[in-house]
């Protein structure tokens, strides 16, 4: 766990890095998903080979909890032919049906009914696997939500619906924009579970996504988990950034990886020699996965006219 | 009326505010939608506090497009915003099925004068689902009219027009404008729908170029002409209504069409000019028209990818060489 959240902010900080020193990376722009290291890895800690994730336009952290491999993630990033999607999808569209990585989405609440209908394959072809969706704190405010919940409720599917609150629609606080204080209470309305939990304590978020993927797997049907969280970054590439600094040093004290550093260190499961020698470990894969990234050959132009039919 | 120069999305900017001081029923709803208006979310007037007239929601589209039918239904005049053209997509059924038709099904008694104010379009690596260009799906939908602007002057007035037009009207603009700078008059213009602009007059060929293909199409003629190729830039401005007339007296006088159109080949809007020139002046044509638009594929990512398919300079020069046959 602690490997992937820290594999996962150096991922971010790497492509961010990037667009800074290169301006011919530019292109490239992402939406970062550092601060919410935890909500990811909890979640997809509880998941067994073979289940599924459908994410979001902010999917780094989803992807590489699932074990994808950050130098053909970075390769996609950069729209290189060795991508997870030969540089067709970017940032925002990476997926890989090897990983059960049904797909990152660049619509909001998109992969809401998307995995609603994966989860309706997996009951119906009984697959004992489980679907988790990851959405914003935006996404429960779209007519997909409504629909998608309500369906994946009658039909008792194997889904988890992980809403990942990091408190903005871009500019707009989800005070301003959201009918209730905490989303999970709109579970009721749907007739399943609905929970709120610390975003930014992995062990929290784990232990919520166990007992929901159980759940599923166990053919009771869906829960509705929130994990408050903060999104550390500007929405998008270098966007303009409007929040308040007091609000954002705020959360910069809840960092998850702080956090679980210290409850490792407390528990006596991580010392300073093992953080360097993991941190250093990341670093050379960061590193290789740029590397590669930036060695790889771009597609052949003739490849735009590939894939548009099976 | 003194000009000075300002972008394409300041002068829309500018439309919509000096609207509203006009007409007290011009509101703005949409998804962060002070940005339609260029002000900062922490201005006094906007921070973070319910404006009288500046709507920002939450990331619902369907319930908020559907919410500016009922209020100009009641009398106000909607301006709604959309950062990107495809999100109005999740309010698809509301934009395209209630908005355009609900005048003609009430028997004229309803009144829907709303503005869709948005960009979209290739050239910036958004990939398939953000970047192409909505205005053929809308063409086909009789009931809009729609708007498509390819300079900073063209887009204020046009935006007047638009909001003080009692009908529903898709306002498009393309991400390669938003930061497009040219002269504007400060103070009060319209521009007519459903008049074309000859941007460079010429006598070999017609080349009709739509939004930010203008800009493409002009470097094209630049190049042409120093070929000895005279080509003539005819922007429509509006394509619902569209400026037939100014099209036909060009291929009158030229004898050759070329369109250019940032969307899907099949069914764009260069196909529809195309169809209608074949139909009604076929005997002005020396040669078949041609269409520049993008390949029939969803957008890529790659950069290298997303520009073997959309229309270039090179492949309009082309295009022009071939319908005069040299």
């Amino acid at each position: 766990m602690y490997r992937e959240m820290l594999t996962i902010r150096a991922f971010d900080e790497a492509c961010y890095e990037q667009f800074r020193s290169d301006p011919s990376m530019g292109y490239a722009g992402i939406h970062a998903y550092i601060g919410q290291e935890a909500t990811a890895v909890g979640v997809c800690s509880a998941l067994r080979k073979g289940d599924k994730i459908t994410s979001t336009h902010r999917g780094h952290g989803h992807l590489i909890a699932m074990g994808a491999d950050p130098k053909l993630m970075m390769a996609e990033i950069q729209g290189k032919s060795t991508g997870y999607n030969k540089g067709k999808g970017g940032s925002m569209h990476i997926v890989s049906f090897e990983l059960g990585i049904l797909g990152a989405n660049g619509v909001v609440g998109a992969g809401i009914p998307i995995a609603t209908g994966a989860a309706l394959a997996m009951k119906q072809k009984q697959l004992n696997q489980v679907c988790v969706c990851f959405f914003g704190d935006s996404a429960a405010n779209e007519g997909v939500f409504n629909e998608g919940l309500n369906l994946a409720s009658i039909w008792k599917l194997p889904v988890v619906f992980v809403c990942e609150n990091n408190q903005y629609a871009v500019h707009t606080p989800v005070a301003e924009s959201t009918s209730v204080a905490d989303i999970s209470v709109r579970a009721v309305g749907y007739s399943m579970p609905g929970v709120t939990v610390d975003g930014n304590d992995v062990l929290k978020v784990y232990e919520a996504a166990y007992s929901a993927v159980e759940r599923a797997r166990g053919g009771t049907g869906p829960t509705l988990i929130e994990c408050k969280t903060y999104r550390v970054m500007p929405h998008h590439g270098n966007m303009p950034d409007y929040r308040p600094l007091e609000e954002k040093e705020a959360w910069k004290a809840k960092d998850p990886i702080k956090r679980f550093e210290e409850f490792l260190t407390r528990s006596g499961l991580l010392d300073q020699g093992k953080k360097t020698a993991i941190t250093g470990e990341i670093a050379d894969t960061i590193q290789a996965a740029v590397k590669f990234a930036r060695e790889s050959q771009w597609p052949d132009p003739k490849e735009a006219y590939q894939d548009v039919y099976a | 009326m003194s000009t000075r120069e300002i972008t394409f999305g300041r002068a829309v900017a500018e439309a919509i505010q000096e609207e509203m001081a006009r007409d007290e029923n011009v509101i703005v709803i949409g998804e962060d939608c002070w940005r339609a208006l260029e002000e900062d979310p922490m201005h006094p007037k906007y921070a973070r506090k319910p404006h009288p007239r500046i709507f920002n929601t939450p990331i619902s589209e369907a319930g908020f497009t559907g919410a500016a039918a009922g209020a100009a239904m009641m009398g106000l005049r909607p301006v709604l915003y959309f950062l990107m053209g495809m999100f109005m997509l999740s309010g698809f059924d509301q934009a395209v099925n209630q908005i355009p038709k609900l005048r003609y099904l009430s028997g004229g008694q309803a009144k829907l004068p709303i503005v869709i104010y948005t960009a979209n379009g290739t050239g910036m690596r958004y990939a398939a689902q953000h970047a192409w260009s909505l205005h053929p799906i809308f063409a086909n939908i009789p009931g809009f009219k729609i708007v498509l602007p390819s300079t900073p002057y063209d887009a204020k007035g046009l935006m007047k027009t638009a909001i003080r037009d009692d009908n529903p009207v898709l306002f498009l603009s393309h991400f390669l404008l938003e930061g497009m700078k040219g002269n504007v008059p400060e103070g009060d213009y319209t521009i007519d729908f459903g008049k074309a602009d000859i941007k460079r007059p010429g006598k070999d060929v017609t080349l009709v170029a739509i939004s930010a293909m203008v800009d493409k199409a002009l470097r094209a003629a630049r190049r042409l002409e120093r070929q000895g190729i005279d080509v003539e830039v005819l922007d429509p401005r509006t394509i619902l209504p569209l400026d037939k007339e100014a099209i036909f007296g060009s291929v009158e006088k030229t004898g050759h069409l070329v369109i250019v159109d940032d969307a899907h080949k099949t069914c764009s809007f260069a196909s529809e000019i195309s169809a209608t020139i074949t139909e009604e002046k076929f005997n002005c044509l020396k040669a078949p028209p041609k269409r520049v638009a993008m390949a029939d594929v969803p957008v890529p990512f790659s950069p290298i990818l997303e520009d073997e398919i959309v229309p270039t300079e090179r492949k309009i020069v082309d295009a022009v060489k071939s319908v005069l046959n040299r």
